[in-house]
């Protein structure tokens, strides 16, 4: 299965009130893939991704899905189109698994019709693809930080949109939980071609994980690209300003990025 | 997301269940409140059998019965529906809203907003109830303008919002303080229902405004329940799932503001009631769903319930906000130890 | 860290760290000569503004039987009074913010104002009590118990007492006690009128037998304070450093919270409830002086007499023919002052 919707970001400059922190990006979503956004911290790669799913107002250029200006789309019909997983989305007090996801739903409902079967479906998929269901009427409360992601991912698949952007899903997590989140984010893709964008912190997980990758710094684009074509050092060192090294990830063979700081290494004074 | 060959009917249980609950809950709540309502019309110096009472309500000539029921305890019992009603439901959407129990009119200032208009015109311009009413609508939504000015900055916070609030609150305090000292001898029984809201002396005339007011909005913002409930996700989130955030939040807040306005208007700030239902109507209903109309009810019970009380529990008849006051400030400093120890504040 | 330290801190620094804050000299002068201005204005001004002639007939108790004399007179009881319950508020004020690390603690604020009331209110309504003397203690008492249960309330919790957290509890704490006096004020008309005034603060009813009721309490808080200034500026680092620097923090917090509460609860037995004054004087001084709690805490009472005297006139002024009470002013000037600090802080601090 697949998607056919064309997301494009022109001549983006985008910021808060006073502050312009995206200077001119242009880019495509690469379709039925799994993109991710790097950068060093505050070079605005969250907020690329935020102009991205309307919840910032862009100050110049364009933000399209399917060459129609998003702003332009009635908010529930692009809701149905596009998600958003923001950084930290607030709980609810006292509210049950089942019903958080359920919440995903809204847009395809309208404002007087009650629960449809379908919506039951939906949420039930969304659970059981994200392997909550035993959580099913347990008050989030209870759960741990990486199966209260799991539970927010399966909102946002409830949604059932064809994109999905998600802002640092893994934050917080366990490197177990990082991984785990990110396979199954992995078999969303695969399964239904579902385009995601993600902002990554991890730089490895990235690489692995994603197959296109943009690369920002300063607010501007420095690259974008398949990890094995884009990750190089001498990108790493634009981008995060870090000496490094590349070699194939042993498992994955995509980049892996050793990096090289002043002590511990094998020949000091050749860094210095 | 296609569909696929499973059993549904477990997740499906689960939440027909919390609805059928959430049905079951507010029908009771129903009850409830038809029960107070004709204990306000029953109960009184004298005690009327019900079908007295029906048959002076059907506009039967009974005399004593027809002056005590259809002038004193009709006006006061629709007066205290209505305006529990609206206080509950504006309660409850400012604090789902915000996301805070504590962030209710209450606190904010809002009443407090409201009634410096509506003491103004009572103790200085002497205008009419209609006047009153369209002032205290006025005081509120400037308050709640100026607020959000105020607590606009670099980035919103619940806490400062809160203080700024209550430094509001301590201002317009301070001005009722000083009309009601400055209101002439015999407006001052007027003016003291705005220290403490009453029920006591409502005209059938002052509580058409509310009634009508409460009919128009109550509807809308049922409706508006679904997209409340997106809100309480948070900013980012309502607006990933289709909700226009910046219109729907004026809209609620406009309506509710209404509300509490001409509730305020008509009874004076009949305390902690809008604090107090949308959490008891949480806590009853359970969250499932968006509580406006349980959080109504609980309000309407509340004020009905505490005017009984302060009616006939004591050889002393207390207003109505005094009750709820007592009742419910326990309550509130019980809220705030429970989320001080969750690290919620 | 230790050579940081001494590196940062050149002979300049170590200098400022002996002696006065900048231009503290100038600014102790300028407070001074505006107490005069106030206190001046405070004998002058009013509902019949007294000529000079009058005023000096009145200050040096001649000419008896002139009705400006009198009322001359009159305004120095009540002026001599307006500065005591100033100084007082304003010691009260950066005691406990001082104790709580807390920029928004004030009495007012923190509902310790509305504990005192509730007790004198009882005292009223149950036991017919009448006299200034026996306010005093029903207000202390009143005051000392909601101050300790709201920082017990605020305190609970991650991260103790933040000033958000302070803040609900006084206010809620407040709400609730308010309900109770008006629960007990309504069936009773003497309570009601007795209490209706004494509920909005004012210092129209400062009598000579009042300050005299008032100046045992007033030196004794103003002493510890004094005394216990060195080591609360000890305390500002954070319990940890004030251990190492030989503070004992448990002991100094009781000692500083108990003169706090007395400054304030007898203020309010005596005056009535008066709002802000604590937090407004502190905040004026910490911005022109500095956080050096051994200049802080005299000049905030300076101008803690300076702010509640002139607000106590201006209310004259905008009475006149009557007056508006001293309450109703501070709590608009300083309602604003709680609006700006909670706009000005961080988040994070809130």
């Amino acid at each position: 299965m697949s998607n056919t919707h064309v997301f494009r970001v022109d001549n983006l400059v985008s910021g808060y009130e006073n502050k312009t922190i995206i200077h001119g990006i242009d880019l495509e979503i690469p379709r039925n893939k799994i993109s991710v956004i790097i950068g060093a911290n505050g070079c605005g790669k969250s907020t690329l991704l935020k102009t991205m799913a309307k919840l910032i107002k862009p100050t110049e250029g364009d933000v399209t899905l399917n060459g129609k200006a998003i702003n332009k789309y009635p908010p529930k019909q692009l809701a149905r189109i596009l998600g958003l997983l923001p950084q930290s989305p607030v709980v609810p007090e006292g509210i049950t698994v089942a019903d958080l996801v359920g919440r995903g739903r809204f847009p395809h409902q309208s404002l007087f019709s009650g629960w449809s079967k379908k919506d039951y479906e939906a949420v039930e998929e969304a659970m059981e693809f994200m392997n909550i269901k035993e959580f099913a009427d347990l008050d989030i409360d209870e759960l741990s930080g990486g199966q209260r992601q799991r539970v927010w991912i399966a909102m946002a698949l409830a949604q059932q949109t064809d994109i999905l952007f998600l802002d640092e899903p893994t934050t917080f997590l366990d490197i177990t939980y990082q991984v785990e989140i990110l396979d199954l984010l992995t078999n969303l893709n695969r399964k239904f071609g579902t385009t995601i964008v993600m902002v990554l912190h991890d730089i490895n997980l990235s690489a692995r994980y994603a197959d296109h990758i943009f690369a920002v710094k300063s607010g501007k684009l420095v690259a974008e690209g398949k990890p094995t074509d884009v990750l190089t050092a001498d990108l790493v060192k634009t981008v995060f300003d870090l000496n490094c090294v590349v070699i194939p990830d042993p498992i994955s063979d995509t980049p892996l990025i050793i990096p090289k700081g002043r002590y511990h290494v094998k020949d000091e004074s050749a860094t210095l | 997301m296609r569909k696929q060959t499973g059993e549904v009917n477990f997740i499906m249980e689960g939440m027909r269940q919390r609805r059928r609950r959430w049905l079951f809950v507010t029908s009771i709540l129903v009850i409830i409140a038809i029960g107070l309502c004709c204990a306000m019309l029953l109960l009184g110096n004298t005690i009327y059998p019900v079908n007295v009472v029906m048959r002076s309500l059907m506009g039967e000539e009974i005399t004593g019965a027809n002056f005590a029921i259809n002038t004193i305890r009709l006006p006061r019992m629709i007066t205290g529906v209505f305006a529990g009603f609206a206080f509950g439901v504006a309660g409850y959407i400012f604090q789902t809203m915000l996301r805070n129990p504590l962030a209710n009119p209450n606190i904010l200032g809002i009443t407090s907003g409201s009634s410096v208009a509506a003491v103004f015109c009572i103790v200085v311009l002497h205008t009419s109830n209609t006047v009153v009413s369209i002032a205290a609508i006025l005081g509120g939504l400037v308050t709640v303008i100026v607020m959000y000015f105020l607590s606009r900055g670099r980035s919103f916070s619940i806490g400062r919002l809160i203080i700024i609030g209550i430094g509001m609150q301590a201002m317009l305090d301070a001005v009722i303080s000083y009309l009601i000292l400055k209101s002439a001898q015999q407006d001052i029984a007027a003016a003291l229902r705005w220290l403490s809201g009453s029920l006591n002396g409502s005209k059938m005339t002052e509580a058409i405004p509310l009634v009508m007011l409460v009919i128009i909005f109550t509807p809308i913002l049922l409706v508006l329940g679904k997209q409340l409930s997106m809100l309480e996700l948070g900013e980012q989130m309502a607006t990933s799932l289709g909700v226009a955030t910046d219109k729907m939040r004026v809209t609620l807040i406009i309506s509710s503001v209404i509300l509490i306005a001409i509730a305020t208007a008509t009874t004076g700030p009949i305390a902690f009631v809008s604090f107090l239902a949308g959490p008891i109507a949480n806590r009853l209903v359970g969250v499932s769903a968006s509580n406006i109309l349980p959080a109504g009810l609980v309000g309407a019970i509340l004020v009905l319930f505490a005017d009984l009380i302060g009616q006939f529990a004591f050889e002393y008849r207390f207003p109505v906000g005094v009750i709820t006051g007592i009742l419910g400030a326990p309550y509130l400093i019980y809220l705030i130890i429970r989320m001080n120890r969750k690290g919620e504040l | 860290m230790i050579r940081l330290k001494n590196s940062s801190s050149n002979s300049k620094k170590k200098q400022l760290d002996i002696h006065a804050p900048k231009h503290f000299s100038l600014i102790l002068v300028i407070g001074l000569i505006l107490l005069l201005v106030t206190v001046f204005a405070s004998l002058v001004l009013g509902a019949r503004v007294v000529s000079f002639q009058e005023l000096m007939d009145g200050l040096f108790y001649q000419n008896q039987d002139s009705y400006g004399a009198n009322v001359v007179q009159k305004r120095i009881s009540r002026t001599v009074f307006s500065l005591c319950c100033g100084v007082a508020l304003g010691i009260a004020g950066v005691l406990m913010q001082s104790v709580t690390r807390n920029p928004l603690a004030d009495p007012s604020i923190l509902g310790v104002n509305t504990g005192a009331s509730l007790f004198v209110i009882i005292g009223i309504t149950f036991f017919h009590i009448n006299t200034a003397g026996q306010y005093i203690w029903l207000a202390l008492i009143g005051a000392a118990i909601t101050a300790v249960f709201v920082f017990g309330i605020g305190s609970m919790g991650r991260g103790g007492a933040t000033p958000i957290k302070l803040v609900l509890a006084g206010a809620a704490t407040s709400a609730a006690l308010s309900s109770l006096v008006t629960a007990i004020m309504i069936p009773s008309t003497y309570a009601m009128d007795q209490f209706r005034f004494w509920q909005v603060g004012s210092v129209g009813s400062g009598s000579w037998d009042s300050i005299a009721i008032f100046i045992p309490f007033l030196v004794t808080g103003v002493i510890i304070a004094l005394v216990s200034a060195p080591a609360l500026n000890a305390l500002a680092l954070g319990d940890d450093v004030a251990t190492g620097l030989g503070v004992r923090p448990g002991m100094l917090r009781f000692f500083a919270i108990c003169a706090g509460v007395v400054l304030c609860g007898v203020t309010t037995a005596l005056a009535g409830p008066i709002g802000f004054i604590g937090l407004l004087a502190t905040h004026a001084m910490r911005l022109v002086i500095g956080p050096d709690l051994r200049f802080l805490i005299p000049m905030s009472a300076l101008a803690g007499a300076i702010i509640l005297t002139f607000s106590d006139v201006v209310g004259r002024l905008i009475g006149s023919p009557g007056e508006l009470e001293v309450g109703i002013i501070t709590a608009f000037i300083g309602a604003p002052i709680l609006i700006l600090l909670a706009k000005r802080s961080k988040v994070r601090s809130l």
